[in-house]
């Protein structure tokens, strides 16, 4: 009993997490006249909220040692368009290649914000902030103004978003993949324990002899490199690279990982919580078509969703302290 | 009517598990200086904030012109003609030299908004009548500490202040700024108002006051004039404690030298900090706080950088970038915030105690948890926190726990040296004394061990070099600790 006890308690954020979901999924299955357990409506959900899941996990390295990244959208929209217009004159390239220039560009502009923030001691909010109209403005010079079309992508890089392995989604493998390696690299490896270290105490950390620095330059090119990869899987599934790409995705992404627990503060979040806050966002997104919400209440009622869920989890969570507190009995 | 301005009576303040006031008195003489003095500790700053409203006493009276009075908070001692300018200002760096001389009690036009004229020209005739000619619109932030203050004491007669509080105001000026100080002091004396000037300079009070009250240990010891008493009377009476406690201090042979620090400069916090230190020795860091004690420490440690100087283990220079190059070198460091700069509060201990050592657990990166919390439980054992779980969280244990904890963090690195920065502060006395022998069994394993500490009884009954700062410098070093009496070490912490 007290397992039981203790495990809930310990994840309590998640369990009310998926609570939550359950209760919208049920709602929008009974008004959509059950169309939203479909094998194939959850499928095109879970695909369709694979990359903002994938960015989601690249900024909790970055939240968690309590910084922020706003360039994200930046980022990707600048990996995709270097990409793409790789891509786009030279299509005969495997798409694996195309993936690791992405990649590698995510990675530079991650570099560039970590040793802002790390080095020049700027805060996270004011370096990234300044990075993503930078990123944003290159995006708009690499790409001359044009668009990269899916034709110019060609068939053979646009299945990388449609083909599936065993029958599921490739962007719903990458996505589990990266979940995957996550959750083992923030948990059981010396480098996720220094991550956490850094966000709960720089000072702890460094005078224990953690090189924060390090630390902190390494979770913004984390997240670099996981936006490139995002980027480029996100014009593959919408087909499409052109300067505005991923215009205001940072909030979703930043939404998502809040969502899951993970706190602006530092020092908190957990991978599995990620994930949910990532599917959450993703329920809203496709139960309001299902049920005919007006496209102009949407917006509106995703932030009510938000602001709610987030409200109630730091009620129960603050309950759950106190109960702890109490029982030291003082 | 009353002699006295203001008179405390029977004061007692407790804090939760120490009394920080015991059954005090103090009178003032309208129109007088009085001088404050006392060790660290002592309850100085403790009994300013009483005078204040800031703490309320939990016994005793306080009484202004002979009226009793109550003094809730500071507002109280506002409307009570109670000023207070702390050695570490509470101004506002960003505002303007007229915003913090008018903060909270700002000068309005007929229209509700605020007459930024007149506030202007208020603040320069205030500076003016002091003398200064630092001009009200500069930002504070931009001032130099003596311009900051004289701001401070414009606030404080702006209010219309009778009675004045100083708390070290010349700890940090130059000599110059000094006499400047004085001046204003004794202008502000002669316009009518009544001051007590705290201080750890001598030259201060004999300067300046009529009386001076000494407090030792949160208790009052007397009250005398300035003309009839000598320093040595003044010091036997800031430490004339009995050192009553036994300390578990181990016969060690010292061995060979194993630390050498030489002219360590850091401008600003200290200059030419040289001493070495033994295998099996401890050396006592005291001083008075602000000294430069932590900062040194923190120098060797690379945690804040020195400007200047060299730093040897065994003959060999050390380059110390940063703490952990520190530790790879054998040096450890025990830092007095604990809470900020030893653990990570919401962590269990096991977690904090590997945090430095991680790569003893980790096989291609990978923490092996099992064996992890395996060593931690070794540990904390070691420590003799037996009854502590590896998954308590690190904040909900005493100073004293806590204080092991770090100590169990320390012990898991291969160390030849030893920094414990005020090791037994705010632990309760069961485990101050597990402390102690932790310290004493160290020195006999053959560690270098550094102890930076404010409390004589405890430098005197472990150490078996002290080391005296004064203002960033070394002032004293007894290589011999028998025969040193607390005088002797607190005169040399002072400045006589």
């Amino acid at each position: 009993m007290d397992k039981v006890k203790k495990f809930f308690s310990s994840n309590i954020r998640e369990i009310s997490l998926i609570i939550v979901m359950i209760a919208i999924a049920l709602f929008v299955q009974v008004r959509s006249g059950g169309n939203f357990f479909t094998g194939e409506n959850i499928s095109d959900m879970l695909a369709e909220t694979a990359v903002l899941a994938i960015c989601a996990v690249g900024m909790m390295t970055v939240m968690v040692t309590g910084g922020i990244d706003l360039s994200i959208g930046a980022i990707m929209a600048l990996s995709a368009m270097v990409g793409g217009t790789v891509l786009k004159n030279n299509q005969s390239l495997p798409t694996i290649v195309i993936v690791l220039i992405a990649i590698g560009i995510g990675i530079v502009c991650g570099l560039i914000n970590g040793t802002l923030v790390s080095k020049l001691k700027i805060l996270p909010i004011i370096a990234t902030l300044g990075m993503m109209n930078i990123f944003r403005g290159i995006t708009y010079l690499v790409s001359n103004g044009s668009w990269v079309m899916q034709q110019d992508m060609g068939a053979r890089f646009l299945s990388l978003a449609t083909g599936k392995v065993l029958g599921v989604n490739n962007l719903i493998v990458i996505a589990l993949v990266v979940y995957i390696i996550a959750a083992f690299f923030m948990t059981q490896t010396r480098t996720g324990r220094k991550i956490y270290a850094v966000g709960n105490s720089e000072e702890s950390a460094r005078v224990s002899g953690i090189k924060t620095d390090r630390t902190l330059t390494m979770v913004y090119t984390i997240l670099g490199a996981i936006a490139g990869l995002g980027g480029i899987l996100y014009v593959c599934k919408y087909g499409v690279a052109q300067g505005e790409t991923c215009t205001g995705y940072e909030m979703n992404v930043i939404a998502a990982c809040v969502l899951g627990g993970v706190s602006v503060n530092g020092g908190t979040g957990r991978v599995p919580g990620v994930l949910l806050g990532a599917i959450l966002l993703g329920i809203l997104n496709n139960a309001m078509p299902l049920i005919h919400v007006s496209s102009f209440w949407q917006e509106a009622i995703r932030g009510l969703i938000i602001l709610l869920s987030i409200i109630a989890n730091s009620l129960i969570q603050r309950n759950v302290e106190m109960k702890a507190l109490r029982r030291r009995n003082i | 009517m009353s002699d006295y301005i203001l008179e405390l009576k029977g004061i007692t303040k407790i804090f939760p598990g120490v009394k920080a006031l015991d059954n005090v008195h103090f009178s003032l003489k309208e129109g007088e200086i009085h001088a404050l003095m006392g060790e660290n500790g002592a309850g100085k700053s403790t009994f300013i904030k009483v005078i204040t409203g800031v703490h309320q006493p939990e016994e005793g009276e306080i009484f202004i012109r002979g009226q009793k009075v109550s003094i809730k908070n500071p507002k109280d001692a506002q409307k009570l003609s109670i000023a207070a300018i702390y050695q570490h200002g509470t101004t506002y760096q960003h505002l303007s030299v007229t915003e913090n001389i008018f903060i909270g009690h700002e000068k309005m036009t007929k229209l509700k908004t605020i007459d930024w004229k007149q506030m202007h020209k208020d603040a320069a005739a205030l500076l003016k009548r002091l003398g200064s000619s630092i001009d009200p619109h500069s930002t504070m932030g931009n001032l130099t500490v003596a311009e900051q203050q004289i701001v401070e004491i414009a606030k404080a007669i702006s209010t219309n202040a009778k009675i004045i509080i100083m708390d070290e105001p010349t700890a940090a000026l130059s000599k110059r700024e000094c006499e400047e100080l004085y001046r204003i002091t004794e202008q502000l004396r002669d316009e009518g108002c009544s001051i007590i000037f705290i201080s750890h300079r001598f030259e201060d009070m004999y300067r300046l006051a009529s009386r001076v009250t000494v407090f030792r240990d949160a208790q009052y010891i007397g009250t005398w004039d300035v003309d009839g008493i000598s320093n040595e009377v003044l010091i036997s009476k800031m430490v004339g404690r009995e050192i009553s406690q036994i300390y578990p201090k181990q016969e060690v042979e010292m061995g060979e030298e194993i630390f050498k620090v030489d002219k360590l400069s850091k401008t600003g916090y200290y200059k030419d900090v040289s001493f070495s230190l033994h295998k099996g020795e401890i050396l006592a860091m005291t001083g008075l706080v602000g000294a430069g004690r932590t900062e040194v420490c923190q120098g060797i440690m690379g945690i804040e950088k020195p400007d200047s100087g060299k730093v040897y283990l065994e003959g060999k220079e050390l380059k110390i970038s940063h703490p952990s190059d520190a530790m790879d070198y054998g040096v450890g460091y025990l830092p007095e915030d604990r809470q900020k700069q030893g653990l990570i509060l919401d962590w269990g201990l096991g977690q904090n105690v590997t945090l430095s050592t991680l790569e003893q657990f980790t096989h291609g990166s990978i923490i092996n948890q099992k064996e992890e919390r395996q060593k931690s439980k070794e540990l904390l054992e070691r420590v003799k926190t037996k009854a502590l779980s590896v998954f308590d969280k690190a904040s909900s244990l005493s100073g004293g726990n806590q204080q092991k904890v770090i100590v169990a963090k320390v012990l898991n690195s291969d160390l030849k040296v030893i920094i414990l920065d005020e090791p037994t502060k705010g632990v309760d006395v069961g485990a101050k004394a597990q402390i102690y022998e932790i310290m004493s069994s160290l020195a006999a394993q053959g560690y270098g061990v550094i102890m930076i500490s404010s409390e004589m009884p405890e430098v005197l009954g472990m150490a078996d070099t002290i080391l005296v700062m004064r203002e960033g410098r070394v002032s004293k070093i007894f290589d011999e600790v028998k025969g040193v009496t607390q005088e002797q070490i607190l005169e040399a912490a002072m400045n006589t």
